[in-house]
């Protein structure tokens, strides 16, 4: 168990490392930063002055060491255009798109377990299929346009929640569902293929012959094993949902990270995307890690991997 | 057994599948109407015409018969941007596949082929990948070159190959040790030979139900780009763009963001039908 836990921690640390560098050379690589940084109108002169001032005049490689080393330590330096730390900014917005995150996976299962198991229960009828459907559709959806229409319909026309922003709890809800949406065809489906193969085993068939009720049979026997897969999957979901939270935040004008990034991105303000994308991998890595050791706890079988 | 991609039984049950004509039916449209665009438009989609801004759709109260689907914030014709927008729409999704086919399967059959320090560098890669939030990366890199169509198709090639390197290992090691791939060493096949004659068609239809996956996700996500404006410039109609365009609008005259998003949501539908109907077909799941 200890050497699963140590060498799954190690891919893990590498992975993060390598998403570092990788950040590092997306900002480096893409053009010259300092052209971008001191804009469209800026003279030969100002280019120069940028270059010299953000330290960008110095070879790669030594800026390569004085950033992962400051990022290491949980510095990101200073945002060129809020003139505040970035890890300050980070912090103040992170409470906002984890919000948005939880809100967003709690209405995905809470959608997703009953209907996965409902289809499970009368697979290959009609109720199967329709749920089937129903998650294809949720995966075609494009969630900036669903978020437009909610807006429009519970917005504007029916008036029940605001249009934007997150003064109040409500100003979650319509991008929560936006969110979950995205979620929901995947869990849904793990959800119904767990439960069918749950139902199949033979504990099932013991519990039958011992004559319980049928709900007793499909909680505590059915779906406590289905679970297992489903909650460590959540969890690597809302890692990608908090990646791909950039785009509701930005349709909503909520001031989460993704919002931040996306400021941060139309004003070139690179120190803070740099940081923004390293976060959002880090979180990413650290609940797939979780995930995995969450298997390996109840699934003996799984530690060998 | 090699190049056996359909057999005669699937193929049957496939074209009794309603999911499966259904898909074939939106996808074939939308592709015969991004081939024919510059034929079957009415109007110019470029063509910009002030006075007659914002008219609404002939079957809407106020609508005018000469423009069906309305016209935009700039007097453009809607259908014929509309029509013009499926072609973007396919183009890149069908290019995008083809570059991340290209880096996913390359790199899955390598890993799943040779297995040990060639596989570990391969189930590295795919973490790596997949630990990176897709969505920002490409914003960020499309605000650091200047978005341009080819950028949107370089950089979402780029970025998701994931599916396509995990489906091509998996699948690749199952086969690697059956008779018949041992049966082509034994006749004293080419490593080349057995990876191009024996392993890719015995692994092609479950590449086939990626790239319809793919070919959805990255047309919704060229619609996502180029809503935030850093995706297909302007003044080129892609549905996403249409839709941001739109937005300042879409209180007094919802029309004018439900027609493209609603072609969006179709076109992609069909493509998840196709998808979902080939992996019934071969009774796997790859839904993950």
């Amino acid at each position: 168990m200890l050497r699963f836990f140590l060498r799954r921690f190690a891919v893990a640390v590498l992975v993060a490392l390598t998403v570092l560098t990788l950040a590092f050379m997306l900002t480096r690589l893409s053009g010259d930063l300092a052209v971008s940084i001191a804009g469209p109108n800026a003279t030969a002169e100002d280019v120069e002055t940028v270059r010299r001032v953000y330290g960008l005049d110095r070879p790669l490689t030594v800026q390569y060491f004085d950033w992962l080393g400051n990022a290491l330590r949980g510095d990101f330096g200073e945002s060129y255009f809020f003139r505040d730390r970035v890890s300050n900014l980070i912090a103040s917005r992170m409470p906002v798109t984890v919000t948005l995150g939880l809100v967003g996976l709690v209405l995905a299962l809470v959608v997703s377990l009953p209907l996965g198991i409902l289809a499970a229960v009368r697979e290959g009828s009609w109720v199967d299929r329709l749920v089937g459907l129903f998650a294809m559709i949720g995966q075609a959806m494009p969630s900036f346009w669903l978020g437009l229409m909610l807006m429009v319909v519970f917005g504007l026309q029916l008036a029940w929640l605001p249009i934007s922003g997150a003064d109040t709890w409500e100003g979650f809800i319509l991008p929560g569902v936006v969110l979950a949406f995205s979620a929901i065809p995947s869990l849904t489906r793990l959800t119904r293929s767990g439960m069918i193969e749950a139902l199949a085993s033979d504990y099932i068939r013991t519990a039958r012959a011992k004559g319980l009720t049928r709900l007793s049979i499909l909680v505590k026997h059915g779906f406590r094993n289905a679970a297992i897969p489903v909650v460590a999957i959540a969890a690597v979901q809302l890692g990608f949902m908090l990646g791909g939270s950039v785009v509701i935040e930005t349709v909503f004008a909520l001031h989460g990270v993704g919002y931040l990034a996306w400021e941060s991105i139309s004003k070139n303000d690179f120190p803070v995307v740099q940081a923004v994308v390293l976060v959002l991998a880090l979180i990413y890595i650290g609940l797939t890690l979780l995930a995995d050791l969450f298997n390996a706890v109840l699934d003996p079988r799984l530690r060998s991997a | 057994m090699s190049g056996a991609v359909l057999p005669a039984g699937r193929a049957s049950r496939l074209l009794r599948n309603w999911g499966f004509m259904v898909g074939v039916a939106i996808v074939g449209f939308a592709a015969i109407i991004a081939i024919l665009a510059p034929w079957i438009v009415p109007y110019d989609p470029f063509a910009i015409d002030l006075d007659r801004r914002l008219v609404p759709p002939s079957f809407m109260e106020g609508g005018d018969p000469r423009n069906f689907l309305g016209t935009d914030q700039l007097g453009r014709d809607y259908f014929s941007r509309l029509i013009y927008g499926t072609r973007i729409s396919m183009v890149i999704g069908v290019l995008t596949v083809i570059t991340s086919g290209l880096i996913g399967i390359t790199l899955g059959v390598l890993g799943g082929f040779y297995g040990g320090k060639v596989d570990d560098a391969v189930v590295f890669a795919i973490t790596t990948r997949l630990s990176i939030p897709a969505v920002l990366v490409a914003l960020a890199v499309a605000a650091l070159r200047g978005s341009s169509f080819l950028l949107v198709v370089l950089v979402l090639g780029f970025l998701l190959w994931d599916r396509f390197a995990v489906v091509a290992r998996s699948t690749t090691m199952q086969i690697r040790n059956l008779d018949y791939v041992s049966a082509a060493w034994c006749a004293g096949a080419s490593r080349w030979w057995v990876l191009s004659r024996e392993v890719l068609p015995n692994i092609a239809t479950h590449l086939a139900v990626v790239a319809t996956l793919e070919m959805a996700l990255a047309i919704l996500l060229e619609a996502a780009l180029s809503f935030l404006g850093l995706g297909v410039p302007p003044p080129l109609p892609s549905w996403g763009l249409m839709i941001s365009e739109a937005k300042e609008y879409m209180f007094f005259d919802a029309w004018v963001i439900v027609i493209p998003g609603a072609a969006l949501f179709v076109l992609v539908l069909g493509v998840n039908f196709l998808g979902d109907a080939l992996r019934d077909m071969m009774g796997t799941d790859l839904s993950r």
